[in-house]
């Protein structure tokens, strides 16, 4: 049988020369944060928590070995996991529904986060393509966009994709509720509620985390709410 | 060997009694934190609708003064989702505010992509209750991803007073106060405890649908006992909601074996994993809903989960797969069985897997509707008029 090229390598070797220290300062960082306590209490093995995965159905991915690496903390296969695996994970939370009362969905945030965080190379393959929604969110306060659908960003969701772009100045304007009559925005948000936000951004040190994961984008959204921040008045703020 | 009778698991009703929950009543908490001055907790206003939850416990949904909190999902793609919602508002002549001061939960970008942390979000979470609370009207949240991840902030506020007091540090800078709702309230838990008010005024009758149900995984897996139940609706040993509703409408609602199963959405898979959301959402959802039950309709109530069961049938389609099963949300299809228009309010022609066939089966002659929805929206392009109002699309 030819080997299944999406399989999951837990052998370890592929990572075998990154030093171990690393990978358990990774692993400490994990550990560190303020939800691990509630997020894992041991595990049974029982499975259960593969049962209700819709991943672990179409990948070669399972959060018992997610949750079972974390509880005998095995440095390497967290590592390894950390890299390959976390990824996969849609954050459905059924899991949830673990006997040992651990959510192996919310072990896998504090994972991809410190990921993140740390500007893994599989966090950054992992998000490629994700940079303009990454944008939308941060720039705007609002995920995802009206004018966001064009026909090649969503060609398998067929024509009427590209009816509705045809018509969409006209379709959000036939729209009753007066703050939906926008099409970079999914409603009318005030200039002060963007401010705002851009302040909660610059506070919390999320912009770090982007600059981890995608230079330019850092750089492009840097600019944009420091010029907005400029014009709220708020000159002294930078986020480098 | 024991022989034990065999129950049908539908046949079984479950009566939960409050004070035998294993879980906290993190409302007491959140009030206790009131005492201490770590909060202001604005009450869910007068007079408010009462429903139970997974334990047992009664919450408090208002009937009105409701802040609404909106989906940028639902707002940028099913329009026609959070515009039934303000729609039925309307219809029982509601106090309601629509807010321009708010910003999405940002949670499915972070669940999406971890590129944010606790602080943020829950300071998010909070300058939208600051802002709610300000306008004097009490939050309503339109999507289960915000409302589950809402909860989730209020649970993390609660028992991590070193969150608290980062968090307290970011409103203070923003000049604004830490508020934490009474309740915390998804619209559809707003449409289900309306649903006698609903079905009171229903004109299109709908006793010959049959329906299945899609839970969103938000809705009742994350902060679970905080779930509308009802010992009426699968013996309460699943969540009531939106089978309540429909219930309430007249409509047939076909069980099926892959309910617990999430719709595929999966946060980042159905922006740049595409292959899986399709894959799951058919084979896993709408393949087996089709199977087992054969509906007219599938109706759900969450942004991504409309989106990733009505959308991935396209590509279902082109690989010959069993599809072409129509995705709704609760609020549509409330506002449909009250006479609202299925373009104008219900926005139809933002959905992709072909409605036409439902609409005919409840008498609706979507063509001509279609038609109406086009004059207006000629006048819009000839500049004629700016808007679709709600009197245009209310006027019968
Ligand atoms: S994480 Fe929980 S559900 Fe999964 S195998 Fe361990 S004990 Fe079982
Ligand atoms: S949260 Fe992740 S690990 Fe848990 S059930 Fe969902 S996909 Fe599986």
């Amino acid at each position: 049988m030819a080997l299944n090229p999406m399989a999951l390598d837990l052998s370890g070797k592929k990572y075998a020369n990154v030093a171990y220290e690393e990978k358990e300062r990774l692993f400490d960082e994990v550990k560190a944060d303020d939800r691990w306590h509630h997020v894992l209490y041991g595990c049974y093995e029982c499975g259960i928590c593969v049962a209700a995965c819709p991943s672990a159905r179409f990948y070669d991915f399972s959060p018992r070995v997610i949750a079972q690496a974390a509880a005998r903390e095995d440095v390497d296969l967290m590592y390894t996991l950390m890299n390959d695996s976390v990824w996969d994970c849609s954050q459905c939370f059924s899991c949830d529904r673990c006997p040992r009362q651990n959510s192996p969905g919310q072990i896998i945030t504090i994972m991809r986060e410190v990921a993140v965080k740390n500007g893994l190379k599989t966090a950054k393959e992992a998000l490629e393509g994700y940079g303009r929604i990454i944008y939308k969110i941060m720039s705007t306060g609002s995920q995802v966009s009206p004018d966001m659908l064009q026909p090649n960003a969503f060609p398998d969701w067929g024509g009427h994709v590209k009816e509705i772009s045809d018509n969409l100045d006209v379709w959000r304007k036939a729209l009753p509720p007066e703050t939906l009559h926008t099409t970079e925005t999914g409603w009318k948000i005030t200039d002060k509620t963007i401010v705002e936000l851009y302040l909660i951004w610059h506070m919390t040190g999320v912009m770090k985390l982007i600059e981890g994961v995608d230079e330019g984008l850092f750089m492009i959204l840097v600019d944009v709410m420091e010029e907005r921040l400029e014009e709220a008045g708020y000159d002294d703020i930078s986020f480098d | 060997m024991i022989h034990l009778p065999i129950v049908k698991a539908v046949d079984r009703k479950f009566e939960a009694n409050p004070d035998e929950a294993p879980t906290e009543d993190i409302r007491d908490a959140v009030l206790q934190l009131e005492k201490e001055g770590e909060w202001i907790v604005p009450r869910v206003p007068e007079p408010y609708m009462e429903e139970k939850t997974k334990f047992g416990r009664i919450k408090k949904i208002p009937v009105e003064k409701t802040w609404h909190h909106k989906s940028c999902g639902q707002c940028g793609h099913i329009p026609g989702y959070s515009t039934s919602i303000f729609w039925l508002n309307r219809a029982f002549g509601l106090d309601y505010h629509d807010p321009m001061d708010q910003t999405s939960c940002t949670a499915w970008n972070y669940y999406a992509s971890a590129t944010s942390n606790p602080e943020a979000q829950a300071a998010v979470a909070l300058r939208n209750f600051a802002s709610a609370y300000k306008s004097g009207y009490f939050p309503v949240i339109h999507c289960g991803t915000s409302f589950g991840h809402y909860k989730e902030v209020r649970h993390a506020l609660v028992h991590q007073p070193e969150l608290r007091r980062k968090v307290k540090k970011i409103m203070e800078k923003l000049g604004m106060p830490m508020v934490m709702p009474e309740e915390i309230i998804h619209y559809s838990e707003w449409v289900l405890a309306m649903r006698k008010r609903i079905a009171e005024r229903q004109v299109i009758d709908m006793s010959m649908i049959t329906a299945t149900v899609h839970p969103a995984c938000h809705y009742h897996k994350l902060i679970e006992e905080d779930a509308i139940y009802d010992s009426e609706i699968y013996g309460a040993q699943r969540s009531a909601i939106i089978t309540s509703t429909l219930k309430a409408l007249g409509i047939t609602v076909g069980d099926y074996s892959t309910w617990f199963d999430c719709c595929g959405f999966g946060f980042r898979h159905i922006l740049v994993s595409r292959d899986f959301s399709r894959s799951f959402s058919v084979q896993r959802k709408i393949e087996v809903m089709i199977e087992e039950v054969n509906p007219d309709i599938t109706i759900t109530h969450d942004t991504g989960c409309v989106t990733t069961l009505d959308q991935s049938q396209f590509a279902g389609k082109a690989h010959g797969k069993k599809v072409g099963l129509p995705v709704l949300s609760d609020s549509q299809i409330a506002a449909l069985a009250m006479g609202a228009h299925p373009y104008k309010v219900l926005q139809l022609h933002w959905h992709n897997t072909d409605n036409t066939r439902f609409l005919e089966k409840i008498g609706i002659d979507h063509e001509k509707m279609w038609a109406e929805f086009q004059v207006e929206a000629d006048k819009i392009k000839r500049g004629e008029m700016p808007y679709l109002t709600w009197e245009d699309a209310e006027k019968k």
